[in-house]
């Protein structure tokens, strides 16, 4: 077998996914399909595995193959579909290309690390809180990257382009776009993130992948009962080291020619560089490797206490629980539960002077509730990047601390289009539930407030009426009020949309605005009437 | 005592002569048209494209507006996600008609925008508007981003004192513009005035600082070359987006006007109601920025 071509494979498909993917998230011209979008996320793992639990179905096969293929040939997915993991080879070959020197070299596993650090983001799970596998999940944070970094040096570059040709009077290449800013805490946690992991890449390759990474973790525990395996022969092997020092994951110990099958990421870097041919893909039928046994690398050098049997364990007990977990979800589908308020009050200054009463942030039509939505969201962005109208925006602390960086419905940026359904159709993890045109119509999501001391038409007694303008089932409608018309509401037929407090002009609190339902409702059907026309035909009014 | 009396004479004359020009005078000679055949023109009974060809006609045809080499900018209304039978959008055939006649008078280019309310691709797409315009050779151009507007500032004006305006209408020779009549919650009705406010990009201070005034003081900054009023669908309640396709009425009527509150009298009144009783139509009437009294233009009615 031509082990160099096999290498090839795996450096075209992690180009081929790294530029789906960055395609997907910086796609600010909405240039792709939801069937696009799902398509492009259905192999990655975490998405995949809250969908197969959450919404069972078609969507699970992008796991099931995903997991057939570790069990098969170990940490592909690290290797060639994990985004985060291809960006991070992207940043070590830029290295090998700067620091020619710097070459890898064995390091131990840092196993009890490992495993506690998964435990310590599964635990969690049992009190509802899916935070830190938001902060941690290689695609989900891969997209809040792109999402939030490179899609506006995208944006900027794609701005200057479009501002040269609307000189030249030609506007149907390119649009110029604006950006809405992220709150600074999001980027900064998002930036600390990419340095952190670009830092490590860096230095040591998956360094991220092999210690911090509950999917490199999870991924490489099967990995070390997978049937092909990079396979040292040792009678060939001439403990050249070659293999060691192109090795990502440092998990080469050419001393014992040993290989840590849970740290491999099935890259081929080695099979490609033994010049000896004393590696191979192949199938081993003895007793797996032992891990921290086989690691103790200098003779002589501290073992690990506990050993083997200790990393087994404990990834028993943290999957078991997790697992358990998991399946946790479907039951909080039902559960009815009200967040714990939160009064969002921006300092007062201008003309509008009453804090808008907001006891609970908008989670996205489709996510039935705030409670279901916070258990199950990652915060990839994908929908962040796919909504039109840019009103889902990463979270500060609209949902609290547990909720940051899942998108809310940010009803100052934007206004939820009442015939679209996008961000449903893009949430690769089932936290927005695929929902119809025709039940959206009548999902409301929250309810609409009037505070009529904040209106233009009480406190500078003009006509304004830009909210009703915007409402989509007139629940904003003007009523008269003296000579001028006032807005009037009816919350039974609002959807909850935003519309009105987005449009509505008041400064910095809106006099009409859009309070969440921690538990999404039924909204009426409006009431129509046929409108007639008083004009006979071929008649003229004057 | 005689030179005063010279002078406020002269003023005078000036004024008048000023408004005089206003109604058809200078702008016709500085494009260097012969004046109109008539004030305006009320075609009902037609195909939206059909209406136009007829009304244009009578009008004295499209060169009467459009020069050969000059760049046109076309102002439809492209507000909402809607398609053409919820009224909310003006009809597309008639905007490609309308293309196709500027091309034809030998318009160099024909660019057609609106700042949308929904967002914008869904409005230029679902509306049938860029199909249509490019269909007919005209280009479609972006009025989303902040970045495509230039300040400008008014004077004379009441409350507009200085707005940010596409950049089109700063670069275009024609300007051409093509509401569609409706219901309106803010305005009461859209029309031809109300349309312009698809032009700027702030929206929200206009509604926050008189809406009818700010409306009205647009035309201080501009007024379109023509304007043409779609109602062939007309939006009758639940304005300006529609609830429903029962808030639509077929009236198959067009209107064309050099003069904007001409166009919107006469609009109002195929609505069914009173001219003096929209507040902007009244305010831009006593400004001086046109006609509301109908019965004092000369109108040619054409039935299909």
């Amino acid at each position: 077998m031509n082990f160099l071509l096999l290498k090839r494979l795996r450096v075209g498909l992690s180009i081929f996914f790294l530029v789906l993917l960055v395609s997907v998230f910086i796609d600010f011209r909405k240039s792709f399909s939801e069937e696009f979008y799902q398509w492009a996320v259905s192999l990655q793992f975490v998405p995949g595995l809250l969908k197969a639990i959450t919404l069972p179905g078609m969507a699970a096969l992008g796991l099931v193959f995903v997991l057939l293929l570790t069990v098969l040939y170990g940490r592909v997915y690290c290797a060639a579909l994990c985004p985060l993991g291809i960006l991070q080879d992207v940043v070590s070959w830029i290295s090998g290309k700067t620091m020619k020197k710097r070459r890898y070299k064995f390091h131990k596993a840092w196993t009890i690390g490992r495993y506690s650090l998964l435990a310590i983001v599964l635990i969690p799970l049992l009190f509802g809180s899916i935070t830190l596998v938001t902060l941690l999940d290689p695609y989900s944070l891969f997209g809040r990257i792109a999402t939030i970094l490179f899609k506006p040096v995208v944006v900027v570059v794609n701005n200057i382009f479009a501002a040269g040709f609307a000189q030249a009077d030609i506007y149907n290449w390119l649009y110029r776009y604006d950006l809405i800013p992220v709150h600074p805490v999001v980027l900064g946690v998002t930036s600390i993130f990419l340095g952190g992991i670009g830092w490590m890449a860096f230095n040591q390759g998956r360094l991220y992948c092999n210690t911090v990474c509950p999917v490199g973790t999870l991924l490489g525990f099967i990995s070390k009962y997978a049937i092909f395996k990079i396979v040292i022969n040792k009678s060939q092997c001439t403990h050249c080291g070659k293999c060691a020092r192109v090795c990502k994951a440092e998990c080469i110990e050419t001393k014992s020619q040993k290989i840590d099958y849970s740290r491999c990421v099935a890259c081929c870097n080695c099979l490609a560089v033994c010049s000896e041919k004393a590696m191979s893909y192949n199938v081993i039928r003895k007793k797996p490797f032992v891990m921290p046994e086989g690691l103790g690398p200098i003779p002589g050098a501290k073992k690990a206490g506990g050993g083997a049997d200790l990393s087994k364990r404990s990834f028993l007990v943290t999957s078991v629980a997790g697992i358990g977990i998991l399946y946790g979800f479907k039951a909080a589908d039902s559960i009815p539960g009200v967040k714990k308020s939160r009064l969002i009050v921006p300092k007062p200054k201008g003309q509008s002077t009453i804090a808008e009463k907001k006891t609970s942030a908008v989670s996205p039509p489709g996510s039935r509730g705030v409670e279901r939505f916070n258990k199950i969201c990652t915060g990839c962005s994908l929908c962040v990047s796919a909504c039109p109208t840019k009103v889902l925006q990463p979270s500060f602390l609209q949902y609290g601390l547990i909720g940051m960086m899942q998108p809310h419905m940010d009803y100052h940026r934007g206004l939820c289009e009442f015939d679209c359904t996008l961000c449903s159709e893009v949430c690769p993890t089932g936290a927005i539930a695929s929902i119809t045109m025709e039940a959206k119509h009548l999902l409301q999501v929250g309810q609409v407030h009037f505070e009529k001391n904040n209106c233009i038409v009480e406190t500078e007694k003009t006509d304004c009426g830009a909210c009703s303008e915007h409402c989509p089932t007139k629940a904003v409608h003007m009523v008269p009020y003296g000579k001028l018309f006032i807005p009037e509401i009816d919350q039974k037929i609002c959807v909850g949309c935003g519309a009105c407090e987005y449009a509505c002009p008041t400064t910095p609190y809106k006099a009409i605005y859009v309070n969440g339902n921690p538990l999404h409702l039924a909204a009426e059907k409006p009431k129509t009437e046929k409108a007639k026309n008083a004009l006979k035909e071929g008649e003229f009014p004057f | 005592m005689e030179r005063r009396k010279f002078i406020t004479t002269g003023i005078g004359a000036g004024i008048a002569t000023g408004a005089a020009i206003t109604f058809g005078g200078i702008d016709n000679l500085m494009a260097g048209n012969a004046a109109l055949p008539y004030d305006l023109i009320a075609v009902r009974g037609g195909e939206p494209d059909v209406m136009f060809d007829k009304g244009i006609e009578a009008m004295g045809g499209m060169s009467k507006f459009v020069k050969p080499g000059q760049k046109v900018v076309i102002k439809p209304n492209i507000g909402w996600d809607r398609v053409p039978e919820r009224g909310a959008n003006t009809h597309p055939l008639l905007v490609k008609r309308i293309v196709e006649h500027c091309l034809k008078a030998g318009a160099k280019e024909v660019f057609v925008f609106d700042h949308t309310c929904h967002e914008w691709t869904k409005c230029y797409k679902n509306s049938g508007i860029e199909a249509a315009v490019t269909a007919a050779g005209g280009k479609m151009v972006p009025g989303d981003s902040e970045r495509y507007y230039q300040k400008v500032e008014l004077s004379g004006s009441s409350k507009l004192k200085e707005m940010k305006i596409h950049e089109l209408l700063l670069t275009s020779d024609v300007f051409i513009n093509v509401p569609i009549l409706k219901n309106h919650s803010s305005s009461k009705l859209s029309i031809s005035m109300k349309n312009m406010m698809g032009c700027v990009w702030d929206r929200g201070f206009w509604h926050k600082n008189d809406l009818h005034q700010c409306i009205a003081d647009f035309l201080h900054y501009k007024k379109p070359d023509l304007n043409i009023v779609d109602a062939y669908y007309v939006m009758k309640q639940n304005g300006p987006m529609g609830v429903s396709l029962d808030d639509v009425i077929t009236m198959k009527s067009l209107i064309l006007s050099k003069d904007i509150v001409a166009a919107d009298a006469a609009a109002t009144k195929f609505f069914g109601k009173e001219p003096a009783d929209i507040n902007h139509i009244q305010l831009a009437y006593a400004a001086g920025m046109g006609e509301m009294d109908l019965s004092k233009l000369n109108i040619n009615r054409i039935n299909l």
